[in-house]
């Protein structure tokens, strides 16, 4: 059919009858599938990018001394690899997935706001020339760390205005794309559809959707002063003016620890949905998961200054953010403990997903116990800033988010397809993957044990054969994902046709509907039992 | 157009995503530019406002045709609920990162300069305070003159807009012409008094913690205020021209919401701004 603005007119309200093609089926589309599928696409260029930041870290660091970059630039690198691996790569990848599934999840037609919902992706790409193009600006992209900490992210050049401004735009894409999930959750789900129906993602992207809500402006506040700091003569983080350098670190991490369960807790709800499935098993303590979720998602706006043990705190506020951070675990647990009780005397099978998952399960743990390590307050004071710090956070956000990432691409890939993946080169990817993972990192608990410092191009004698070994771990983990980008791919032009059902154990609507999931879907709402 | 009321309303293709991120990207890499003294930053940064304009003009003018049309049903009504709610709540941690700052300045960092006689061994901890290295004078903003009749008038507005709404409600358009042309004026008046106090007031931005959070807070606020207050002109100019009904009339009230947020705002700014 005509797709020309007259046409279009008169099909208000009846989209299926005529959807632009080719490029314009993307830039003016109002589909949840289409754009959820730009948002993955999106993220996954991101993440290789970041990735590759990260390879020149990991070059830098093969050998002491300075070998391949001057220290600016080094800064440069991981500052900018952090900045666009959790605002690029991960959080567009979760929303994308919430594009997909949760209209899919609930039987709703779409979004409740589709075009808000294609205005939430298409303002990532601004925000990403912004980011990517400071590396071409006087004086290189920003060096401050991802964290941007003043006194350092005021005195730096337009590099640094360039990255506020893209964090202000992704905070507008975020919170817009939040309203949108949450109405779409609240008005949209099918009729018998309860809320304690739901499926464990879509709580936990409910939950997720309500942390950015709250999380984000702050965040804007955070950057709006430091703009009026470097510009306009506010003294909000001079001492000078009676402000104060730790008042940025405090608005900052009150944005910043709920964005940790921002990128953790849509994982969360994809092992939710993908163990039952192999473990051919309901979750476990569906109630409980929703309630510790919610738990965390509480508490994770009372423990941000635990990321300031070092800056000045009076003791009695140390000792708060210790106890209350450690409380975390509790709800943490109680997931923990029901993913190993959904799969207790299951009848398992390990396909991809499945193998993704167990092993997140696995490894996540490692990284939530190193993090109440680092909550301790004397032992957090010894590691701050070293690499046991940088080892805990890549076990909680590579093997916890991203490898969650991956097993849900690996988990819905059929459904969005209408094909299999090649299950060989999956499994493949997988042992690559988790393999090179640990080989990068897990040798980063020593160092940092030793007391090597982060953001550092240029290290000790003593650290060398554990920087060596970190390294040749980083290019294994970095060239693994080209395979996963083959997988992707090659699932995407053909393979074994897809059952609409497409795993034994799956529940759930999405697997109602025909796979490769048509454009459009539940039109008619499904009645829920 | 017949319309089938029972589905849920889905919008067809549309240019304004794309156009939303062109005019930020402009928006922005102008404004940088702009800071940073580059040639063509002003420029750039215009097209961006103008496109920014052209987006709210267009995309706005789209969804009221839409729902002067009657697509809407009830169920799109109630996302448009939700997502006004949201939006405001928003809008609210906004502030309170700001609050926050100002509550941060006052009861820890000025006390612990004070307290650390190692820089600035004679700064004594008080409020208002530019710090212990800007030792210029100023005067500090009291409660009583402008800031209590702007808080009079803000309430004020309150009502004039309850009692539009009222009017809508009972279908007087007249009381609600009246009630919300009213509530504009008092806006605008509110506005012109603030940029008054600006003028007048004895100190600015860069007079240390006092005046940034000053500035910054009723700086925002009053941005607020300008954008509430055009919403509704253009809910007046709406009634007008026959718009909303007793029943169908949430573009009314989601202005009315984020003008009694405004107000709300302005209550706080009151209390530890100007009084405390």
């Amino acid at each position: 059919m005509s797709t020309t603005t007259a046409a279009h007119h008169d099909d208000h309200g009846h989209e299926s009858h005529g959807h632009p093609t080719g490029l314009m089926r993307w830039v003016k589309s109002t589909n949840h599938k289409d754009i959820g599928t730009m948002y993955l696409w999106f993220s996954f260029a991101m993440f290789m990018f970041a990735g590759a930041l990260a390879m020149g870290i990991r070059a830098e660091l093969f050998q002491p001394g300075l070998q391949f970059v001057q220290p600016d630039v080094f800064n440069q690198l991981t500052t900018l690899h952090g900045l666009i691996m959790i605002f690029g790569a991960i959080m567009p990848a979760f929303v994308g997935f919430a594009n997909w599934q949760v209209p899919l999840m609930i039987g709703a037609p779409d979004m409740a706001f589709p075009r808000l919902n294609n205005m939430s992706f298409w303002l990532l790409i601004p925000a990403a020339i912004l980011l990517l193009a400071s590396f071409f600006v006087p004086g290189g992209a920003a060096s401050g760390g991802w964290t941007m900490y003043p006194p350092l992210s005021v005195q730096g050049g337009m590099s640094v205005d360039m990255s506020i401004f893209a964090l202000h735009i992704l905070g507008v894409s975020s919170i817009v794309g939040s309203i949108n999930i949450i109405t779409t959750i609240f008005n949209m789900r099918a009729p018998g559809m309860t809320l304690m129906k739901m499926p464990m993602f879509v709580w936990t992207w409910l939950i997720t959707a309500y942390l950015l809500i709250a999380a984000m402006p702050v965040l804007a506040g955070a950057l709006t002063m430091l703009i009026t700091d470097r510009h306009f003569g506010t003294t909000f983080f001079n001492a000078a003016g009676g402000g104060d350098p730790v008042l940025f670190q405090h608005v900052f991490w009150f944005f910043g620890h709920p964005e940790v369960y921002i990128m953790i807790l849509p994982a969360f709800g994809i092992l939710s949905t993908i163990i039952p499935t192999f473990a051919r098993k309901p979750l476990f303590g569906y109630a409980s998961m929703v309630y510790a979720t919610a738990a965390i998602a509480v508490l994770s706006f009372v423990v941000w200054a635990h990321h300031m043990f070092t800056t000045g705190m009076p003791v009695a506020g140390q000792l708060f953010f210790m106890y209350s951070t450690m409380l975390i675990s509790v709800p943490t647990g109680v997931k923990v403990f029901n993913w190993l009780a959904t799969m207790w005397k299951g009848s398992m099978t390990f396909e991809t997903p499945m193998l993704f998952s167990v092993a997140v399960v696995f490894l996540f743990t490692i990284g939530g116990l190193t993090g109440l390590v680092c909550a301790i307050l004397p032992v957090d004071i010894q590691l701050q800033d070293t690499y046991y710090v940088v080892a805990h956070f890549h076990y909680v956000l590579f093997s916890g988010a991203a490898m969650s990432i991956m097993g849900g691409v690996y988990y819905w890939l059929p459904k969005w397809t209408g094909h299999m993946y090649d299950e060989k080169l999956g499994k493949w990817h997988f042992w690559t993957t988790t393999i090179a993972f640990n080989v990068t990192f897990f040798p980063m608990h020593f160092t940092g044990l030793a007391g090597m410092p982060r953001r550092i191009p240029d290290y000790s004698q003593q650290f060398a054969e554990f920087n060596m070994i970190s390294s040749v771990g980083a290019f294994a983990l970095g060239i693994s994902q080209l395979l996963f980008l083959y997988v992707v791919i090659k699932c995407i032009r053909g393979g074994t046709k897809a059952t609409n059902q497409v795993w034994e154990g799956a529940h759930g609507l999405e697997w109602t509907v025909a796979s490769p999931a048509p454009f459009h879907t539940f039109e008619t709402p499904p009645q829920v039992k | 157009m017949s319309q089938d009321n029972k589905s849920y309303f889905l919008p067809g293709p549309s240019f304004w995503p794309l156009i939303s991120s062109i005019s930020l990207f402009l928006l922005a890499g102008g404004f940088t530019m702009m800071l940073n003294k580059v040639a063509m930053g002003k420029p750039i940064f215009i097209a961006g406002a103008i496109s920014l304009a052209y987006l709210l003009f267009g995309w706005f003018k789209e969804v009221i045709g839409e729902s002067v049309s009657k697509f809407y049903n009830k169920q799109v009504d109630k996302s448009f609920r939700w997502g006004m709610g949201f939006f405001i709540f928003s809008e609210v941690m906004f502030f309170f990162g700001f609050f926050g700052a100002l509550f941060y300045a006052r009861n820890v960092s000025v006390p612990w300069l004070a307290d650390a006689k190692l820089l600035w061994p004679n700064f004594v901890a008080g409020w208002p305070t530019s710090g212990p290295g800007l030792t210029e004078a100023f005067t500090a903003m009291g409660p009583w003159g402008l800031p209590a009749i702007n808080t009079l008038i803000l309430l004020t507005s309150g009502i004039t807009l309850t009692w539009a709404h009222w009017g809508l409600m009972k279908n007087k358009r007249t009381q609600l012409k009246i009630g919300l042309a009213l509530t504009v004026l008092l806006g605008v008046i509110f506005l012109y008094l603030q940029m008054h106090e600006y003028a007048e007031a004895g100190f600015t931005i860069k007079t240390g913690i006092y005046g940034a959070t000053f500035y910054m807070l009723t700086g925002f606020h009053g941005l607020h205020v300008t954008m509430g207050a055009v919403m509704l002109a253009i809910i007046l100019f709406r009634v007008m021209k026959g718009h909303f009904d007793s029943h169908d009339h949430f573009g009314f009230e989601a202005v009315a919401w984020y003008w009694h947020f405004v107000d709300v705002v302005w209550l706080f700014l009151f209390i530890f701004v100007y009084w405390l």
